[in-house]
C-alpha cells in the first residue's frame, strides 16, 4: 500500500495546472480530493510521475447561486455542498445525495469535480448531475468548452474529457418541485448497490416534468428519459410507476460483483426507483 | 474512628476498587490520546524494513526467481528466498497444529498472497519499489478451493508430505486429507437417532472469515552481534511461546532471546500463530546485523495471516415427539487451507468442537472432523472464541431451530425442555466434558421475560398476516440463542501448545510503601488487563487497584505463561493472580502476628488489614505490613514481600448466556434492522461490570459483522475477493445496533474467585442469535436453513426462492 515515487505540484491557477498537465502528458494527473486516485496509486494500479494538486486554485472553490443558476467550482467538497444553506434551498436533492456519499471524513476531502471527472460508475454525482441536466465546464490548452452531463460519460473511467483538460465548474438550474435521492448500500462508505435520483414537478395533480437517473447499474450513469416519460401526464399511480420501472430496467446493465448477482440488482433497482418516485411525488 | 463499624469496612472496601467495581480502564488515557506504543511506533537506529513479494497465483510451480533488478535499486540490502533460508533449515517452520508451513515458497505456491521472497531495504518505500522489481516465473497448476473436491481430487497439493505416512493426528486417507478426529460413541449415537421418533438433518456452513484486528501483524527483530542477544518485538498474543519457538528454530539459547509484545491493537486469534514475517525479520536482522521491521498492510493481513472458521457441519439431531433430545451426530469437513496452521491445543485438532452438545442434556453424541487442504490461506484460528467453540455453538443452535420446525414446537420451549438442570452440575457431557456449573433455566426465563417473548410471537404472527394481506414488505424475526462456552485452557493433563502446558502465571512484588507491581504470563490486546487484574489483587491483598501496576508482555521480566486467547486470561492467569495474592497474604499474616505480638491464628483478614480477633482496634494494614517486611528483622521470616504463582487449572470454565435478537427484514432489498438485542451473560464472578459491558458490546458487533456480511471469499481460481475493507465488512457505529446487557452470576466452583471469562461469549452467542433472527423471519414461509453471511443479496435470494417477490 505504498505508491511509487512521484513529483508533487501545487499550482495556484487553472492555467498553470493546464500547463503542467500539457507538458507532462500521460505522466501527469490532476488530483482533487484524492479519494479515488490515491488508493489506486497505493495499490500501484496507477503509476504517475507527476501529481498536480488543485487545492490552491481559489477560483475552483467558489459556489454561487444567481438568477436561478447554480455554479459550483470543481474543488467544492461534498461537505461544503451539504452545509451550503442556499444550495439546500435552491436544489435540495444535492444535499440529500451528498449525505449518502461515503462517510463524513471522506466528504470533508472528496470534491464534486473529482467525483464527476473520474468516471467511476459507483460515484453518485454523475447520475445526479444527469438528472439535473447539469453542464460541465472544461478548460484545456485550446481554451474552454462546455459539455452536458448527459453526454459526458462514455464507459467506465472513460469520459468526453481530453487528457490535458480539467473539469473546472458545474452549472445547473435551480429545481423547484419534488425530489428524492434513494440509495441502497451495504454499509457506510460503500458504493451503491443501486441508487436513484428523481425530480418531479406536479401540476393539477399530474406529473408535468420528471427526470430519472440511476447509479452503479451500468458502466455509466443511466439517465432514463423513457422512465421520466412514463411518469409525465400521469397521477404517479401504480401503473405509471410500473411503467417507469420497466422503462428504467430496459436501460440498465448491472454486473455481478460482491454486492450480488444481476437478478438481485435489477430487483433492487426497481424497488429503489419506486421509493424515490414515491418520495419525490409526495414532495412535488 | 469508624474503622470498626460495618460502614467503615465498606468505605475501605470501596477505596480498594476491587472486585465488582466499575473501575475506569487505566489503559484508555493513552489509547484515546494516541499515546499507545504499537509495533509500528518502534523505531531503532539503523533499522531496515522488510516487505514480501507475494504470489499472485493460488497454486503454481515456481520456475525462476530473479532478484537482480531489485538488488540494483539503491537502498536495497538483501532479497531472501527459500534457497537462502534452506542452509539454516528455516525455509519451513512447524505450525501450532503439528504440520509445517513454508516460510518462503519452496518450489511452489499454495495460496494467493503466499510469501515468496523477502526484500530488505533502508526504508519501506524502497522496499515497496523493490518488491515490484523481483521477477518470478510461475507455471500455474490446477486450483482447489473446495474441501469436498479436494478430498476427491487427483491434484496433490502438499507434495512435501508422504501420502502413505500418517499425519500428526493419525492416518490420512487421501493426499489432501489432514486428519480424521472423532469423539463420542458412534454406534450408540446412530442407534439412538435411528430409533427416534423425530430426526432433523441439516448441513450448516460456518463460512470463512477473518479476525481483522485494527492493528495488522508485525515485528521488529534486533540481533546484537556483540552480546549475542536477539530482541524481538511483535504482535504476539503468546510472547513466551514465541520465545521458546524462536529459540528452537534459530538455535539461539532461550536466555539470549527477549520477546516483547508492546501495546497490541486487537488480536482476536489473528496474533496467536507464528508468521513468515516474524521469521524473516529475525533472519534478516541476523544476516544484516541491523534491526529489521516488518509490518503487513491491511490487504496482506486479510489475504495471508490467519483466517477463522470455514467449517461444513453436517448435523443430525433426534428427539421424542414431545421434544426430548435423544442424540446428536455431527460430521465436519474442515477447510484448513494450504497448511494446517490452526491454533489449537496440541491434542485437539478440532479444538473444543465437542462442546457442541451445547446447553442441552443430550444422552448420546458423536462428532467426527475431517481436515482438508485447499489452495486457500492457512489458519483456522479462534476468532474471539475458544477453540472452534463458535462453530460448535452455531451448529447446535441452528440444529435446535431446525428440530423445533421438525417437531412443530416453539424453539424457546424446546430449549427449556432440554437444558441441563441446575441440579445436574457438575455435568458430564456425552462428549467427555465436565461442565463445572450453570443455571440455564433461570437465565433463560429472565431473558424471555425481559423481551416479552410471548408478546413478540404475537406481533410476529400479526406481521405475517399483514404481509400476506400486502400491507407490509417487512418481516419480523426473533433470534434465540442459549450458548455454553468452554474456555480457560487449560488443565496441563490434556492441554498443551507445542508441548508447553497451558498453565499461566503471576508474580507480585509489594513495594515498601505499600504499592505493588504485578507481572503475568498473559498479554492484553485491548481486554483491559491492567485494570481488571489489579482489581482481583486489590480484593485479595487489600491494596487499592490504583496502587498496583500491571505489566505483561516482556519475557525478560514477566513469568512464563501461555498468553491471551480463548478467554483464558481470567480463568487461568486471573486464578494465578488470586493464588499469588493469597501467598502474599499468608506471609503478611506472619508479619502482622509478629508486629501485634499475637499468634497468627488469632488474626483475621479484614479488607485491607489483619486485625486481632475480638479486638478490631488492634490491626496492621497491608501498607504497614509491607513497610515492616522491608525494615524489620523478623525471626524466621525472609525480608521482602513477593510471591509468584503458576496455576494449572483443574478444569475449564463454562460461561453461558441467553441472547435474543429482534430483527426487521425488508424482503425486497434484503436489508435488515435490529430493533432489539438483549444479551444476558453469566460469566461467574464479575470483576468489572463496565469492562464486561464493553467486551459484550464489542463481541456482539463482531458477531453482527460475521452473521450479516463479513467473509473471506475466493473465486474458482483462488483469487481472494474480499481483501479490502470495502468488501470485507467491518461495522461502524452506523451499522451497530443498541444492545441491552444483563447478567446472572453463577460462580465457577473451582476458580479461586469464581470467575469464568467473558470476552468471547458475545461472539459465540451473538452469531447464532443474529442468524436465527434471519431464519426465524422466514420460518413462517417455509425456510429451514440458509447459509451465512446474511448480506443483502443472500437474504433477498431467500425471499425470492420462497416466492415472496410475487
Amino acid at each position: 500500500m505504498i505508491p511509487s515515487a512521484f513529483e508533487y505540484h501545487r499550482p495556484p491557477s487553472v492555467a498553470e495546472a493546464i500547463r503542467i498537465v500539457s507538458e507532462r502528458g500521460d505522466d501527469a494527473r490532476v488530483i482533487a480530493g484524492g479519494h479515488s486516485l490515491i488508493p489506486m496509486m497505493k495499490l500501484r494500479m496507477a503509476h504517475l510521475e507527476h501529481l498536480v494538486d488543485l487545492q490552491d486554485v481559489a477560483e475552483l472553490r467558489e459556489l454561487s447561486i444567481a438568477d436561478g443558476i447554480v455554479r459550483i467550482g470543481a474543488m467544492v467538497t461534498q461537505h461544503e455542498l451539504i452545509t451550503h444553506e442556499g444550495l439546500a434551498q435552491a436544489v435540495p436533492i444535492v444535499r440529500e445525495a451528498a449525505l449518502l456519499i461515503a462517510d463524513p471524513q471522506v466528504r470533508y476531502m472528496g470534491t464534486i469535480g473529482g467525483n464527476l471527472a473520474n468516471g467511476d460508475p459507483g460515484n453518485d454525482m454523475p447520475g445526479l448531475m444527469q438528472c439535473l441536466d447539469a453542464r460541465f465546464g472544461l478548460e484545456g490548452p485550446e481554451g474552454s468548452r462546455e459539455v452536458a452531463a448527459r453526454d459526458f460519460y462514455e464507459a467506465a473511467y472513460m469520459t468526453d474529457r481530453a487528457d490535458e483538460e480539467i473539469l473546472t465548474r458545474i452549472t445547473f438550474a435551480a429545481s423547484t418541485g419534488g425530489y428524492a435521492y434513494e440509495k441502497q448500500k451495504r454499509k457506510i462508505g460503500d458504493y451503491a448497490t443501486a441508487a436513484a435520483a428523481v425530480l418531479i414537478n406536479a401540476q393539477d395533480g399530474r406529473v408535468s416534468r420528471a427526470s430519472v437517473a440511476m447509479t452503479n447499474l451500468s458502466d455509466v450513469p443511466v439517465w432514463s428519459e423513457a422512465a421520466a416519460d412514463a411518469l409525465i401526464g400521469t397521477a404517479c399511480d401504480a401503473a405509471a410507476c410500473d411503467a417507469a420501472v420497466a422503462a428504467m430496467s430496459a436501460e440498465i446493465d448491472p454486473q455481478e460483483d460482491s454486492r450480488g448477482p444481476i437478478e438481485f440488482k435489477r430487483h433492487v433497482a426497481g424497488t429503489i426507483l419506486r421509493r424515490a418516485i414515491a418520495r419525490a411525488w409526495a414532495r412535488a | 474512628m469508624n474503622d470498626m463499624t460495618p460502614e467503615g469496612r465498606e468505605e475501605r472496601r470501596g477505596k480498594l476498587k476491587g472486585l465488582g467495581h466499575a473501575r475506569r480502564r487505566v489503559e484508555d488515557a493513552r489509547f484515546t490520546q494516541g499515546k499507545g506504543n504499537y509495533i509500528d511506533d518502534i523505531n531503532l537506529s539503523g533499522m531496515l524494513f522488510g516487505d514480501f513479494v507475494r504470489s499472485p497465483h493460488a497454486h503454481a510451480r515456481i520456475t525462476s526467481i530473479d532478484a537482480s533488478a531489485a538488488l540494483e535499486l539503491p537502498g536495497v540490502v538483501a532479497v531472501l528466498t527459500a534457497d537462502d533460508l534452506r542452509p539454516l533449515d528455516l525455509h519451513w517452520m512447524p505450525t501450532l497444529a503439528g504440520d509445517k508451513q513454508m516460510v518462503l515458497a519452496d518450489g511452489k505456491v499454495l495460496f494467493q498472497g503466499q510469501e515468496v521472497a523477502f526484500v530488505v531495504a533502508r526504508d519501506r518505500y524502497v522496499a515497496a519499489d523493490a518488491v515490484d522489481l523481483v521477477e518470478i516465473e510461475y507455471e500455474e497448476l490446477p486450483v482447489i478451493t473446495d474441501p469436498f473436491e479436494s478430498l476427491q481430487s487427483d491434484v496433490v497439493l502438499r507434495e512435501d508430505l508422504d501420502p502413505e505416512a500418517p499425519g500428526s493426528h493419525g492416518p490420512r486417507r487421501h493426499h489432501n486429507h489432514i486428519f480424521l478426529w472423532e469423539e463420542g460413541d458412534k454406534a450408540a449415537t446412530e442407534q439412538a437417532i435411528e430409533s427416534s421418533e423425530v430426526v432433523a438433518e441439516e448441513m450448516i456452513y460456518y463460512h470463512r472469515t477473518h479476525p481483522c484486528p485494527l492493528e495488522t501483524c508485525g515485528s521488529v527483530a534486533s540481533m546484537d552481534k556483540v552480546n549475542g542477544k536477539l530482541t524481538l518485538w511483535g504482535t504476539f498474543q503468546a510472547p513466551h511461546v514465541v520465545r521458546t519457538v524462536a529459540s528452537i528454530l534459530s538455535g539461539i539459547e532461550e536466555h539470549n532471546i527477549r520477546v516483547i509484545s508492546p501495546d497490541i491493537g486487537g488480536g482476536f486469534g489473528n496474533k496467536v500463530g507464528v508468521y513468515p514475517g516474524y521469521v524473516c525479520s529475525i533472519v534478516a536482522s541476523i544476516v544484516t546485523g541491523s534491526p529489521v521491521k516488518w509490518v503487513e498492510d491491511r490487504m496482506e493481513n486479510l489475504m495471508s495471516t490467519a483466517f477463522a472458521r470455514d467449517y461444513w457441519m453436517k448435523g443430525r439431531i433426534s428427539a421424542t415427539k414431545d421434544g426430548r433430545i435423544t442424540g446428536l451426530h455431527c460430521h465436519v469437513t474442515a477447510d484448513h487451507g494450504a497448511f494446517d496452521a490452526c491454533a489449537d491445543p496440541t491434542k485437539f485438532p478440532a479444538g473444543f468442537f465437542h462442546i457442541c452438545t451445547g446447553s442441552y442434556d443430550i444422552p448420546v453424541a458423536y462428532v467426527a472432523v475431517d481436515g482438508a487442504y485447499t489452495n486457500k490461506a492457512p489458519g483456522g484460528v479462534a476468532y474471539r472464541c475458544s477453540f472452534r467453540v463458535t462453530e460448535a455453538a452455531y451448529m447446535i443452535e441452528r440444529m435446535i431451530e431446525v428440530l423445533a420446525i421438525e417437531l412443530g414446537m416453539d424453539a424457546a420451549e424446546l430449549r427449556a425442555r432440554n437444558f441441563i438442570r441446575e441440579d445436574q452440575f457438575p455435568y458430564q457431557s456425552a462428549l467427555g466434558w465436565e461442565y463445572d456449573s450453570g443455571d440455564y433455566h433461570t437465565a433463560w426465563n429472565k431473558a424471555l421475560e425481559a423481551v416479552n417473548y410471548e408478546g413478540l410471537r404475537r406481533e410476529q404472527a400479526e406481521r405475517v398476516e399483514a404481509f400476506n394481506r400486502g400491507e407490509t414488505r417487512k418481516l419480523l424475526g426473533i433470534g434465540l440463542t442459549h450458548f455454553t462456552e468452554i474456555v480457560g485452557a487449560g488443565p496441563m493433563k490434556n492441554c498443551d501448545i507445542l508441548g508447553m502446558g497451558m498453565f499461566d502465571s503471576c508474580e507480585i512484588r509489594i513495594h515498601p510503601t505499600g504499592s505493588a507491581i504485578v507481572r503475568l504470563g498473559t498479554i492484553s490486546q485491548g481486554q483491559g488487563h491492567a485494570t481488571t487484574f489489579a482489581q482481583i489483587l486489590a480484593s485479595e491483598i487489600g491494596i487499592s487497584s490504583d496502587s498496583i501496576t500491571v505489566e505483561e508482555g516482556d519475557t525478560d521480566t514477566a513469568p512464563y505463561g501461555l498468553g491471551t486467547y480463548g478467554s483464558r486470561s481470567t480463568p487461568v492467569a486471573g486464578a494465578a493472580a488470586a493464588m499469588a495474592g493469597r501467598k502474599i497474604r499468608a506471609k503478611a499474616q506472619m508479619i502482622a502476628a509478629y508486629l501485634l505480638e499475637v499468634h497468627e491464628d488469632d488474626l483475621e483478614w479484614d479488607v485491607d488489614r489483619f486485625a486481632v480477633k475480638g479486638a478490631p482496634e488492634r490491626f496492621k494494614t497491608m501498607a504497614e505490613i509491607a513497610f515492616a517486611s522491608y525494615n524489620q528483622a523478623i525471626p524466621g521470616v525472609e525480608p521482602g514481600l513477593e510471591a509468584v504463582s503458576y496455576y494449572d487449572p483443574p478444569n475449564m470454565t463454562y460461561p453461558f448466556g441467553a441472547y435474543i435478537c429482534v430483527m426487521e427484514i425488508d424482503v425486497d432489498t434484503g436489508e435488515h434492522e435490529i430493533r432489539q438485542f438483549y444479551a444476558l451473560d453469566d460469566c461467574g464472578t464479575r470483576i468489572n461490570p463496565m469492562v464486561i459491558e464493553g467486551q459484550v458490546h464489542g463481541g456482539l458487533t463482531e458477531a453482527l459483522a460475521i452473521a450479516m456480511g463479513q467473509e473471506i471469499a475466493y473465486d474458482d481460481l483462488g483469487n481472494i475477493k474480499t481483501a479490502t475493507l470495502m468488501d470485507f465488512f467491518m461495522p461502524t457505529s452506523w451499522e451497530t445496533p443498541t444492545y441491552t446487557t444483563a447478567f446472572t452470576e453463577t460462580p465457577s466452583p473451582h476458580h479461586p474467585i469464581g470467575a469464568k471469562g467473558v470476552g468471547e461469549s458475545p461472539n459465540v452467542g451473538g452469531v447464532p442469535a443474529f442468524s436465527n433472527a434471519v431464519h426465524d423471519a422466514f420460518r413462517p414461509f417455509g425456510l429451514r436453513h440458509s447459509h451465512m453471511p446474511h448480506d443483502h443479496w443472500r437474504i433477498w435470494k431467500v425471499a425470492h426462492e420462497l416466492g415472496l417477490h410475487g
